[in-house]
């Protein structure tokens, strides 16, 4: 069986300068990612966390690539008792420009067969992903319910 | 037509600012479909066993296919079956479902590609290269809370002058992903993705 792995294409009407920014400025990833302010230097080995509104950390990794406007690739794992035997897996974001477009790929690897937290992340991605769409394309993220996700079904 | 045989080969997601009755236009209105698939047209008997027809902007049959089950605006499921021998003999018949959810203020839209045999991941490429593609296209097209009446009046706004149906140019919303022929974005060419 192969291990899991998630990937995500999608394109949007931005700038890769401006699409970098959205997914490395903790201020503007709490507009559009479920509240979650990213907070990092970005320096390859550096921590990596995902902060929630109350300051407490939701989710901890490391920063594994780090190339503006390019490549980026972190890893993280949910500190929640949920996923306690679980390992950070690692995200990767390539951008790359076609036209007046931003082709955005995320591949999020390394998990363990049966993981919890990739059914979890496969289902955040898309709605985190949309959003962030949403908000370059219109100046509006979406509004999507975090139980609309139905991380328990 | 039984389906049971069918398993989950590409599966895309996307949330999307609008209404699932917008969202189910958007996938089956001729004129809606050009904007989004390519230029290409959905052409659907919205019935049972009624005819699944994407025409190329020349008019020619770029896919052919049978509803299988129509739910509006929630669920369509049809076959979808490329029109070219050499893809159709490995692929075999091509089965697609859209479901449309509310999420809130935003519609989930889940796209679901499934197949009647094991395929390896280079015959799905051109799927998995093309959807994303086309939905996200879909998305910027769809995704606008404002009436189609209020889009036209932004975009107008946006161009700094009269924006009219006939001037592809034009940045309406409707128009956002729609890249020129002459881009060599995978985005612009769904046959060229197949063909990898």
């Amino acid at each position: 069986m192969p291990k899991p792995e998630f990937i995500y294409v999608t394109y949007i009407e931005t700038t890769p300068e401006k699409l970098w920014h959205a997914l490395t400025d903790g201020n503007f990833t709490e507009r559009y990612w479920f509240g979650a302010r990213l907070r990092s230097d970005w320096k390859v080995g550096s921590s990596f966390e995902m902060v929630r509104s109350d300051g407490t950390v939701s989710d901890a990794g490391k920063v594994v690539e780090c190339e503006p406007p390019r490549r980026l690739a972190y890893t993280f794992v949910n500190q929640s008792d949920r996923y306690r035997n679980e390992f950070p897996a690692l995200a990767t974001f390539v951008l790359e420009p076609y036209g007046k477009l931003v082709k955005l790929t995320l591949t999020h690897e390394g998990f363990a067969e049966g993981s919890k937290f990739f059914e979890g992340i496969s289902k955040g991605w898309p709605a985190i992903l949309s959003s962030l769409k949403s908000i370059l394309e219109t100046g509006q993220p979406l509004e999507i319910p975090y139980a609309a996700l139905k991380l328990d079904s | 037509m039984n389906t049971d045989q069918f398993k989950p080969a590409t599966v895309y997601t996307i949330y999307i600012a609008s209404t699932p009755e917008k969202v189910w236009e958007a996938l089956t209105s001729a004129e809606f479909s050009r904007k989004y698939f390519f230029g290409n047209a959905v052409e659907v008997d919205l019935k049972i066993g009624g005819a699944y027809i994407v025409r190329t902007p020349d008019g020619a049959l770029h896919i052919s296919g049978e509803v299988i089950e129509c739910d509006p605006p929630k669920k369509l499921t049809m076959t979808f079956n490329v029109n070219w021998p050499e893809l159709i003999e490995k692929l075999g018949p091509t089965l697609v479902t859209y479901e449309i959810e509310p999420a809130g203020d935003a519609v989930r839209l889940t796209m679901t590609e499934a197949h009647d045999r094991p395929l390896s991941d280079d015959i799905l490429t051109g799927g998995r290269q093309g959807w994303p593609a086309i939905l996200s296209s879909l998305k910027s097209l769809a995704g606008d809370r404002r009436s189609a009446g209020d889009q036209d009046a932004a975009a107008a706004a946006d161009a700094g002058g009269v924006a009219e149906d006939g001037d592809q140019d034009a940045v309406t919303p409707g128009n956002r992903l729609r890249v020129s022929g002459d881009d060599e974005s995978p985005a612009t060419n769904c046959r060229a993705c197949h063909e990898t």
